[in-house]
């Protein structure tokens, strides 16, 4: 021991560790500064925001008292529209990509595109949609913001489901299998049903995600003072409120827009705690 | 003897039994015949589905091309390096905002990757088993974090800090000194491409750092407990072993997280400063290609105007397409070694 704390080689193999692993460390520690001090600050802005107001009047002029009831029922209109689309339309395609994808040239490419779809800038799913949608039908509209939403979710519905359905043990579709159970009965009422925790997971990860989008609703659904429930026509909703009140010179609209920020992040933190530690254990390994 | 009438019995037995067996085989049949139907329409079902996707990435490059095909006809390939961009005058170039994009990453970049490393160290080799759960759900929630809140937490608290506080330091060190002074220097604002590329950093770093814990969780420990074993420090078992082991995989994390930033929006769009300068220098205010496509989309009144930011767009869409792509091939390099293990 004596000997070799006094080596040359010894004591710089040690120093080198004893740094990397205090750097280590203060990476860790920054990170978990930064997340505590992002959410300090939306609460200690946020709170003075919060209020019944918040959630009983709609988007006032700047000087008069208001909330943001049309942009609380704008985004759930639109986030609930998307995830009623989204969820069949990515389950089916995750399973056919865990059923049939196995050595099958199609399914890998279609794999790999949801991969890149995941992380595909959603600014230009916003113009897309602009092009798709708002260009030909000439207005703005809740509708269009629908669609956006739908395409940044389903890519991340259809990888979840894929990725369970395929941690479904082998011996439990060959029973089925055995007793003359038809593949897509097998794929519905088997392997689906046994990883269901799993893909209620995604889909929720999948709300949390679009739930804070801004970018794609900029050009879609783009914004609405007042209370509307016609999703044809241009509609509020909390990220582009939060964005235009946040960017604004007048002081109550951004301590409204901070209220709206508040609530926004926790919905999408609550998603995601939600989905992590209620339905990771019945997940099968 | 006794065994003709048992054997003849028997025979009408099997008559019998045909009888009944070529109605349950046509039944049989039947239900084959329609699982098999119900089977093709399951398999065409689900194929359509999964079609609709890559049908979406189509629908995306053919209407960003149909979109930007005015401006690129107008200008040709040199709108990429045109560093006009003037509304007004209709005359438009994407130098500026592929210089703010890639500035702002490659900043971002160089600031997240060390950090992200050191997290993902501690997440898998210095963390005690009781933390590294709630820890890791920490990291993973800042990465759940919508990026608008980013950007106005940047705007609002990290932007005058940085302009009281960190700025003028790195004016009178870093500015200092000969050519790459020129980075440092300019007025100081809070806001501008150095606070923008900060603020992606913070972004991205969550998702690179759990993309590397889960390649540094790949290495077997077998051959972390033999490096042990000959008496390394755990420093030198991460340089040593756990990162020549899964270099793809980390370079994949990092690549996955330059395509996050090259494409965000929201979070650079609050502090990038939104205006259409070329500078060398980092604290000056620019413009991203995604802070320009959200600036400036709603407003486009020319034809030309319009058309050159579907072809912005089309820019951004192709770079983190490539970026995604590769990223995504060392990954899957990666997992192949997992199966081997």
């Amino acid at each position: 021991m004596q000997a070799s704390a006094k080596n040359p080689v010894y004591r710089r193999r040690l120093l080198a560790h004893r740094v990397g692993i205090f750097l280590s460390v203060c990476a860790m520690g920054l990170g978990l500064a930064v997340l505590l001090w992002i959410l300090g600050t939306l609460v200690k802005e946020g709170f003075g925001g919060l209020s019944t107001m918040l959630f009983t009047m709609d988007t006032p002029a700047p000087g008069s008292p208001g909330g943001l009831r049309n942009a609380i029922v704008g985004s759930l209109m639109m986030v609930g529209l998307s995830t009623l689309v989204s969820t069949p339309i990515g389950i089916l395609a995750g399973i056919y990509l865990a059923e049939y994808g196995e050595n099958n040239k199609f399914a890998q490419v279609t794999r790999f595109v949801t991969d890149i779809m995941l992380s595909a800038p959603s600014i230009v799913i916003g113009v897309f949609v602009y092009a798709l949608y708002v260009a030909k039908v000439g207005n703005f509209a809740g509708y269009a913001g629908s669609i956006a939403l739908t395409l940044i979710s389903v890519p991340v519905v259809v990888r979840t489901t894929d990725n369970m359905l395929r941690l479904v043990p082998n011996s439990l579709l060959e029973a089925a299998y055995a007793l003359g159970a038809p593949h897509w009965k097998v794929a519905m009422t088997v392997r689906l049903r046994a990883v269901k925790a799993g893909v209620i997971t995604g889909v929720l990860l999948a709300v949390a995600r679009v739930s804070g989008e801004t970018a794609p609703l900029l050009f879609t659904a783009l914004n609405n003072q007042f209370f509307s429930t016609d999703m044809s026509q241009p509609m509020a909703n909390l990220p582009v409120v939060i964005y235009t009140y946040a960017m604004s010179p007048y002081d109550d609209w951004r301590s409204l827009a901070w209220g709206g920020a508040l609530l926004v992040t926790f919905t999408v933190l609550a998603l995601n705690i939600i989905s992590r530690t209620v339905f990771t254990q019945k997940t099968p390994r | 003897m006794s065994v003709q009438p048992s054997l003849s019995l028997d025979d009408l037995a099997g008559q019998a039994m045909s009888e009944s067996e070529a109605r349950q085989a046509a039944a049989l049949r039947n239900t084959m015949r329609k699982q098999r139907l119900q089977d093709f329409f399951f398999h065409k079902l689900t194929l359509l589905f999964a079609a609709s996707v890559l049908l979406v990435l189509i629908g995306i490059i053919v209407s960003l091309f149909l979109g930007a095909a005015p401006a690129l006809k107008a200008f040709g390939a040199a709108f990429i390096t045109r560093v006009e961009w003037d509304p007004v005058g209709d005359e438009f170039g994407a130098m500026i905002a592929i210089w703010g994009t890639l500035a702002t990453s490659i900043i971002a970049l160089a600031v997240a990757f060390p950090i992200s490393f050191g997290i993902a160290l501690f997440l898998t080799e210095i963390c005690p088993g009781w933390l590294r759960r709630p820890l890791g759900t920490a990291v993973e929630l800042l990465a759940g974090v919508p990026s608008i809140i980013y950007g106005m937490w940047g705007f609002f608290v990290f932007a005058p800090l940085f302009a009281d506080h960190v700025q003028p330091l790195l004016k009178g060190t870093l500015g200092q000194i000969p050519v790459l002074g020129q980075l440092f220097q300019g007025p100081i604002m809070g806001i501008g491409i150095l606070t923008a590329g900060l603020i992606l950093a913070i972004m991205i770093i969550p998702f690179i750092a759990s993309v590397m814990r889960d390649v540094f969780e790949i290495v077997p420990t077998v051959l972390k407990e033999s490096a042990y074993g000959l008496g390394c420090t755990r420093w030198e078992v991460v340089r040593k072993v756990v990162l020549p082991y899964t270099r793809n995989g980390v370079v994949g994390g990092v690549m996955l997280g330059l395509g996050r930033a090259l494409g965000e929006t929201m979070a650079v769009t609050f502090v990038i400063g939104n205006a259409h300068d070329l500078s060398w220098s980092l604290f000056s205010a620019g413009n991203s290609i995604s802070s320009t496509l959200a600036n400036e989309f709603n407003e486009a009144t020319s034809e030309l105007h319009l058309s050159s930011l579907y072809a912005l767009g089309l820019i951004l869409f192709a770079i983190t397409f490539i970026v995604l792509s590769a990223a995504k091939l060392m990954l899957i390099g990666m997992n192949r070694k997992e199966g081997t293990k």
